[in-house]
């Protein structure tokens, strides 16, 4: 999509702009709604709600990834892409052997951040009925009669175990790729 | 990034336009039609013993009933007048007309409906947040030790929808290896369970609706819920489910109130008796329910159970089921 | 939109295969869109009396009421998460080791967590604790333990970012710790961090949606129940499209909005906005230099 964004063709730019708008503006919780019941109804389907929810959620992230993978590309020096189309690089190949992997750099942060932001968003899965940690959280208070605080204590720990050792990592690699200017 | 700034004044545009459909939604709540003008005779403001129930919520003048606000037929937001409509709002005017006098619909101006959800009604009773429930609440004993009943006021009972043409499905027994959807936190999916063990229950959403669009798309094979909830959306796509027509539960609705206050029980079981006798529930029942086609039963016996008598004793089958 | 970096100023030869795959991908997004099209209406998705809905001035209100409900919670939400978050972030750059650990604690717990789970936490578990409040207090209970932990780390970059001859030169005029990040730090850094606060409003924007579990009266919830009115023949997926579209317009205007600030502050302060880890909307990658 980032790729669609930068390049020249017109229908492909306004195509990947209009993706990343529609996609980034809208909350999670309505597309994974519209998604599984519409795209049924678009003749796509039907599969399973895990399986939609996976599509919904990449879809999701993807709309940020391109964001921020343009903002990596917009980060490199113009000198760099010349310099690649003064040796008589195409487009395709400036933007893959030499924007992007220097992008990539600058927005490894970034993008971890995004993965683990895609773990806690997994949650909102529970509203299409997927039987992740927040569901079943509530099955056990609702069906076994189970005391709420320490099932969401332990539902807590759990998000924790995820996601707290990937912040610790995604800010280790950071620091070691980040570009000493 | 360095795209010229001075493209796209349109966006705030949009900004200034939602804003006025704000202005709008906030300007002119008021100007609701009144609805309702029956030509029924008003009933005489009564009087009750001081410290009851009735006398305090008389003395405060508004009555708070727990109701849903998703649930065709029964307590659902009308978008167009923004008021709860169905027949557990008509009861609640009912009780609340016993409380108050008046019209039904200057009785109605006199209740605050709280949206209630399945998972939520015991919670509200005990925490005072409503003073009664009155929202497809099935009497069962687990409740009863949580809160107190009146009524029943309608008997249901837990019925299975399928595509039409669907043979397969004849009775409860069926579900067996294959996938049923229920609400959140709704106990028919237990009674499922129950009775067809290997059944998929795995599927659950936060309204009906959902279910039975995962039942269009194939999804799931069947919903469960009450029958006359399902009779609902029977009649709102003709020809694209059945009912399966094998009742196995028995869903006696009752009005959920705090636990312990028998002179508040026993008034509203009066006031429900009184209405079916004089025909104010079975006006209830054609201008809500009865609208999905449904011939207005005979009203059922109310239980006057004994509060606090060992739980398992009272209720829950004994009134000829009715449908 | 093309990075004049990227490509050349095309010759004859290269916009003629431009026009080409032009043509070529135009057609076929064109094609896939029809194809989705066809096969909603044949699911009668398409129908008049699905979108009648969408004439109904009543309805409209309806949903304009579900977007006040949103705006509401969103507004409370934002202005108690601005003040826990300052407070956060104060106390994550105090000398006061303990305080410093406890907001670090603080930050880190609640930002690691989803929202959705600090919701139910709220709704289910505090009524057990003796705290009884009304659905919007819920919503707002979990939005303000993610965004306050959030906007902490916005502003503690924010702050970061100044240069540390600020700091040095107000302790040389004589000013204590508190005086020096109040009355110099703060409200430079403020500036800076505008985009990024506003980017964190627009995630909070989204995220009051999921108030409808609850269920807190705002827009998507309206929605749902507009879905199941048989008098506009049930249109659930038509509801759902509606929210979507109008979070999409409030959203994209203000993310619009969001971009103009930052434009206009680089020109005018010729500094960087900056980059803050957990922030879902990073549209803004910290410019060289500028890193924290």
């Amino acid at each position: 999509m980032a790729a669609c964004r930068v390049s020249p063709v017109p229908p492909l730019q306004w195509f990947g702009a209009t993706y990343v708008e529609l996609f980034r503006n809208a909350p999670l919780s309505v597309l994974m709604l519209l998604f599984v019941f519409g795209l049924t109804k678009a003749g796509v389907g039907p599969y399973s709600f895990f399986a939609s929810a996976i599509v919904v959620l990449s879809i999701y992230t993807s709309a940020f990834l391109a964001e921020t993978f343009r903002a990596g590309i917009n980060t490199v020096a113009a000198g760099q892409a010349e310099a690649a189309r003064a040796i008589g690089l195409t487009f395709p190949q400036t933007l893959g052997i030499v924007v992007f992997p220097q992008a990539l750099r600058t927005v490894v942060g970034p993008i971890g951040n995004l993965f683990i932001a895609l773990i806690k968003n997994s949650s909102i899965a529970s509203v299409i009925s997927v039987l992740e940690l927040s569901k079943r959280s509530n099955l056990l208070i609702d069906q076994q009669g189970v005391s709420p605080i320490p099932v969401f204590l332990g539902a807590a720990v759990a998000y924790l175990i995820l996601t707290l050792p990937s912040g610790f990592l995604v800010g280790y690699v950071e620091r070691k790729v980040s570009i000493k200017r | 990034m360095n795209r010229p700034t001075t493209r796209g004044r349109w966006p705030l545009a949009a900004l200034l336009l939602i804003l006025a459909l704000i202005a709008g939604a906030c300007g002119g709540d008021d100007d609701e039609p009144t609805v309702g003008a029956n030509a029924e005779p008003p009933a005489t403001k009564p009087t009750f013993p001081q410290g009851t129930a009735m006398a305090a919520l008389q003395t405060k003048g508004k009555l708070t009933v727990g109701t849903k606000f998703d649930q065709p037929l029964f307590g659902l937001k009308n978008p167009v007048t923004n008021k709860v409509e169905g027949f557990d709002v008509e009861i609640a005017k009912i009780v609340a007309q016993a409380i108050f006098g008046g019209t039904l619909a200057e009785a109605e101006s006199k209740i605050e409906f709280v949206e209630t959800v399945s998972a939520n009604r015991e919670p509200f009773i005990q925490e005072g947040k409503v003073d009664m429930v009155v929202a497809t609440y099935t009497i069962n004993n687990a409740r009863k030790e949580r809160v107190d009943f009146a009524g029943p006021y309608y008997i249901a009972g837990q019925d299975i929808l399928v595509k039409s043409g669907d043979t397969s499905i004849k009775s409860v027994t069926d579900l067996n290896g294959k996938k049923v959807c229920s609400v959140t936190g709704s106990t028919s999916i237990n009674n499922v369970k129950e009775k067809a063990p290997q059944s998929d229950i795995s599927t659950s959403f936060g309204t009906y609706s959902l279910c039975v669009e995962a039942l269009a798309d194939g999804r799931v094979q069947a919903v469960t819920t009450d029958d006359i909830i399902l009779l609902g959306f029977i009649a709102d796509n003709p020809g694209k489910y059945q009912l399966v027509k094998a009742p196995f539960t028995t869903e006696n609705y009752g009005i959920g109130m705090k636990r312990g206050d028998d002179a508040f029980r026993t008034f509203i079981n009066d006031t429900l008796e009184k209405s079916y006798g004089n025909g104010a529930w079975k006006k209830a029942f054609e201008d809500t329910v009865g609208k999905s086609g449904q011939q207005a039963p005979q009203p059922p016996k109310v239980d006057r159970y004994t509060a606090g008598a060992a739980a398992g004793s009272s209720t829950t089958t004994t009134s000829t089921t009715v449908r | 939109m093309t990075s004049p970096v990227l490509a050349d100023a095309l010759g004859p030869r290269a916009r003629r295969r431009v026009l080409v795959a032009s043509i070529i991908s135009g057609l076929a997004l064109v094609a896939l869109l029809g194809l989705a099209g066809k096969r909603l209406a044949d699911n009668g998705q398409l129908t008049a009396e699905k979108w009648r809905f969408l004439t109904d001035p009543a309805i409209l209100k309806f949903l304009g009421r579900g977007l006040v409900a949103t705006v509401k919670a969103a507004a409370v939400s934002m202005a108690l998460a601005m003040a826990i978050g300052g407070v956060m972030a104060l106390g994550r750059l105090a000398r006061n080791a303990p305080v410093r650990w406890l907001s670090g604690i603080y930050v880190e717990l609640f930002r690691a967590l989803p929202l959705l789970l600090l919701i139910y936490f709220a709704a289910r578990a505090l009524p057990r604790l003796g705290l009884d409040l009304q659905a919007f207090w819920y919503l707002v209970f979990g939005l303000v333990a993610y965004n306050s932990a959030v906007l902490a780390e916005i502003f503690r970059a924010g702050i970061l970012s100044l240069d540390k001859g600020q700091s040095e030169a107000a302790s040389s005029l004589g000013m204590t710790y508190w005086q020096t990040m109040l009355l110099v730090i703060v409200p430079q850094a403020l500036r800076r961090m505008v985009p990024a606060i506003v980017s964190q409003l627009i995630t909070l924007l989204k995220d009051t949606s999921l108030g409808f579990v609850l269920p807190y009266e705002e827009l998507l919830r309206q929605g749902q129940v507009l879905g199941e009115v048989s008098a506009f023949g049930r249109p659930l997926l038509q509801a759902f499209v509606t929210v979507a579209a109008v979070y999409i317009l409030v959203n994209f205007s203000l993310s619009r909005l969001a971009r103009r600030l930052e434009i206009r502050q680089r020109r005018r302060y010729s500094a960087g906005s900056i980059s803050v880890g957990g922030v879902e909307d990073l549209a803004v990658v910290a410019a060289p230099g500028a890193k924290p």
